[in-house]
């Protein structure tokens, strides 16, 4: 299944790097029902990793209560122009998706 | 009085939480859609969009946003936004009207062409004066025929857009209704559209406004990109000139 | 699809050797709780001693539920992990960050609250458990713009 767009921004700030990303996800709960009044299965991404030049330094576990459309903003000890930065999700389906961005 | 002390505290608050949104917003997913919808290659002609021209010569979208609406003399009429995109849409691409308006209303899941393509263009106006046309005599005409439409009551419930948004200090449950013909009530409103709709997770534009506040009137549905349409966009633009323009923005 | 498929498709689409699904940790018995407490007790999380240094940058009045700001700071030296619960939630366990060498003990989020409720921060520091906490309040929206 084609994960929709992911964006992420990681700018150097004073003595840290601010990273924003933003996902496309349905964050369903298993407790909404579509049109149809049918419940829509519960469909939530479970596990986030940043990277920086392929190291892990945050792993997250999160439930379906984080909004559709996950924003998050993370920040990282010091940090240079160049840097790789990496996302990565994995959701309760076993889909998953990353983006990758160079400090600015 | 406690009363109005509580209303600035709640007004304060509900400012700070949409000034927390705004600090990354998924709007910014809608452009990234609209990027690729602009450049893919679409309908008969199997041309992209990337030739339209929406009022600062074909294929510029810096700036472009802003200055919308205003007359186009290929068609010879006033056009918002998303009235030139159907327009390109079908002399560029060679799509027919009724294929390119099948589903200019989205969902979440699902965002239209039109919604998508509206936030990435947008979003090239960041940081300009809104600057709609006002001098030719077709801007002028539309200019007056949106501001007697603001006015003019009709429907079932012989409802005007004056009627919710007609006096200060009115709001339906927690939404303040602003007075948009007054500039310093339309210009923060205006600089604002096209929005991510927090509630739906969906994304707005003014076409979908103009059909929704119609739908709550309880008035026929205006076509798609209609004169009347236009008209009302036209009017509040203008209502709201000068204003810099910061969107796409962030709505409940 | 099945889930060596998946993973296949994974490693061919991103060029990314990821471990397969099942690896990935996610705390499904702390996640599935429905009490603030249960949940703590599920992550293995004892007594939590309030701290000022433990911020919590939160509308106090959100507009819309579904989507609720939440900026999150820790001082507290050494912090490896910050966890966040929603008391009124049916599932109260909203996530959890674990930071390793690199990271500093931040993080903004937006979740999704069912009603007004306190939103609760734990820091983990030091095999020691620290909390703040602050109200929320929900509102429901009209008929949009």
């Amino acid at each position: 299944m084609a994960a929709g767009p992911m964006k992420m921004r990681a700018t150097l700030g004073q003595g840290f790097t601010d990273v924003r990303v933003l996902m496309t996800h349905p964050m369903e709960t298993g407790q909404r029902k579509d049109s149809d009044g049918k419940l829509v299965p519960l469909h939530f991404i479970q596990n986030l990793t940043v990277k920086v030049n392929g190291k892990p330094v945050v792993e997250a576990q999160i439930s379906q209560a984080v909004s559709r459309n996950p924003v998050f903003s993370f920040r990282l000890k010091g940090g240079a122009k160049g840097d790789k930065i990496e996302v990565s999700w994995l959701d309760n389906h076993g889909d998953s998706n990353s983006t990758e961005a160079a400090v600015a | 009085m406690a009363c109005a002390a509580q209303a600035q505290d709640a007004s304060k608050e509900i400012q700070r939480y949409r000034q927390m949104i705004a600090e990354g917003s998924p709007a910014e997913l809608f452009e990234l859609e609209g990027e690729a919808l602009w450049k893919k290659p679409q309908g008969p002609k199997n041309a992209s969009l990337e030739k339209c021209d929406l009022g600062r010569g074909p294929g510029v979208l810096k700036g472009a946003y802003a200055r919308l609406p205003r007359y186009f003399k290929d068609a010879d009429r006033v056009m918002d936004l998303e009235t030139r995109l159907l327009y390109c849409m079908t002399t560029l691409q060679g799509r027919s009207r009724e294929d390119a308006t099948k589903r200019v209303f989205g969902t979440a899941d699902q965002p239209s062409e039109m919604e998508s393509l509206s936030a990435y263009i947008a979003a090239r106006s960041r940081g300009t004066k809104l600057d709609p046309g006002i001098s030719h005599p077709k801007e002028k005409e539309s200019y007056e025929l949106g501001r007697a439409l603001y006015f003019h009551r009709a429907g079932a419930w012989d409802f005007s857009c004056a009627s919710c948004h007609g006096e200060e200090g009115k709001r339906i449950r927690m939404q303040d209704l602003p007075v948009l013909y007054k500039p310093e009530f339309a210009r923060p409103v205006m600089a604002s559209w096209p929005a991510y709709r927090l509630s739906t997770s969906g994304f707005i534009t003014l076409q979908w406004r103009m059909n929704d506040c119609y739908r709550q009137m309880r008035t026929p549905e205006p076509t798609f990109g209609s004169e009347t349409t236009v008209a009302l966009i036209h009017f509040l633009t203008v209502t709201a000139r000068g204003e810099t323009y910061h969107g796409p923005g962030n709505k409940r | 699809m099945n889930s060596i498929r998946r993973a296949l498709v994974a490693v061919l689409a991103f060029g990314i050797v990821k471990p397969l699904a099942a690896l990935a940790a996610w705390n499904k018995e702390a996640f599935g709780a429905k009490t603030a407490g249960d949940a703590l007790k599920g992550l293995g999380v004892g007594n939590a001693a309030p701290s000022k240094d433990l911020t919590i940058d939160a509308p106090q009045i959100a507009e819309n539920g579904a989507v609720v700001p939440i900026e999150i700071s820790s001082a507290i030296p050494g912090t490896n992990a910050l966890i966040v619960v929603i008391d009124k939630n049916p599932f109260p366990l909203i996530a959890r960050f674990d930071f390793k060498e690199g990271a500093l003990p931040f993080v903004k989020v937006n979740v999704k609250m069912g009603e007004t409720s306190d939103v609760r921060v734990l820091a983990e520091a030091g095999g020691k458990h620290y909390v703040a906490t602050k109200e929320v309040k929900v509102t429901i929206g009209g008929c949009g713009g």
